[in-house]
């Protein structure tokens, strides 16, 4: 049984959400999403977040940039979330913001295994999957190559994850 | 910091981390969405046509928000690449981490890698393939198995305080520093 993320659409006590969705928000909706991994994609650059340099300097503790990053981001990234809670605000397409809880499983091993598994890989590659993205925008095309590998490893997680704890 | 500063120099690392932490509530704000980019790679492996009960959903109603936010991903280093960026200018690390990197017989530090480790070039040396396939399989294979990557975790599962992703972040960084001072120097 599949145990993921719950979506944070909370479709079950806003029915009326998908029909207040019409096909013109999707679209305004989706040049929104398409503009804010824009600005991702700038700041990965304009930052250096997306350089395997970096994360080799974050995990040797030789800078404070990349836990900077991370702290600001989680930061203003909560902090937001509390003030759209306490607003009880609505989505652009009408959706109730409701943020999203990942699920306990009872070992906890996909978290502790797989985080480590995947952070094996971060400081190996240098580069996690939004900067892998973003590099490839960059003219980097190189990460083809690390992408393809990444499609394979999640692949790779599909047709073996029977046998893994989660 | 002027304009041109903007576009000449690096973005701190405030300036950056408020910019990502904003994508959480834009992302809510659009449409509900929670922030994570990994995600994505299974929507690709969906859209491809697998027939693994892991990739049959729909993926275009799940993902295709997502699939539009990593497309953004790609614009934006294009733009950025393109008229935000110092031609030939370098990636400015800390002098220890220079040293540590020349130690290990990385002398080249131009560019955004390594050019040992990460060009076409490369590929076909031992550290290179370790470096590019090896490193994104395990990315793409631990991102999917701990449910989430740095964005899915780290920014958008701590911030809203979620333990599992606390979980997650401590095994990434377990992993990581197990790779970068335990397997990097015997693979280098």
């Amino acid at each position: 049984m599949a145990v993921t993320a719950t979506a944070a659409v909370d479709y079950t006590t806003d029915q009326d959400g998908a029909s207040t969705t019409g096909a013109r928000t999707g679209v305004v909706a989706g040049f929104g999403y398409l503009a804010v991994g824009t600005a991702l994609g700038i700041v990965f650059v304009k930052s250096e977040v997306l350089s395997w340099y970096r994360i080799q300097e974050m995990f040797r503790f030789q800078s404070v940039h990349m836990f900077g990053v991370i702290a600001v981001a989680v930061a203003v990234a909560s902090l937001s979330q509390a003030v759209l809670t306490r607003l009880q605000a609505r989505s652009a397409t009408g959706e109730r913001i409701h943020v999203a809880a990942k699920l306990w499983t009872p070992s906890g091993a996909r978290y502790w295994l797989g985080g480590t598994v995947f952070g094996l890989g971060w400081a190996l590659l240098g580069a996690c999957p939004g900067p892998i993205f973003t590099l490839l925008g960059a003219g980097q095309s190189v990460y083809v190559v690390p992408l393809a590998a990444a499609l394979a490893g999640t692949y790779l997680y599909a047709v073996v994850r029977g046998r893994l704890p989660h | 910091m002027s304009v041109s500063d903007l576009v000449a120099s690096p973005w701190p690392w405030y300036v950056a981390g408020t910019l990502i932490g904003l994508v959480v509530p834009a992302l809510l704000l659009i449409g509900g969405k929670p922030f994570g980019i990994s995600a994505n790679l299974r929507h690709l492996c969906s859209l491809s046509g697998s027939r693994l009960p892991f990739f049959c959903y729909d993926w275009r109603r799940e993902g295709g928000w997502n699939l539009l936010f990593a497309a953004g991903l790609i614009l934006g280093g294009w733009i950025a690449n393109r008229f935000l960026v110092t031609p030939g200018s370098v990636v400015n690390i800390s002098s220890a981490t220079a040293q540590d990197l020349r130690a290990l017989g990385i002398t080249d530090l131009s560019g955004l890698a390594p050019p040992a480790l990460v060009s076409w070039a490369a590929l076909t040396t031992v550290p290179g393939f370790l470096t590019m396939v090896v490193g994104g399989l395990l990315v793409g294979f631990g991102a999917r198995w701990a449910g989430g990557c740095t964005s899915g975790h780290a920014i958008a599962g701590l911030s809203a305080w979620q333990g599992p992703s606390l979980i997650a972040v401590v095994g990434f960084f377990a992993g990581g520093l197990v790779m970068t001072h335990l397997v990097l120097p015997w693979i280098f």
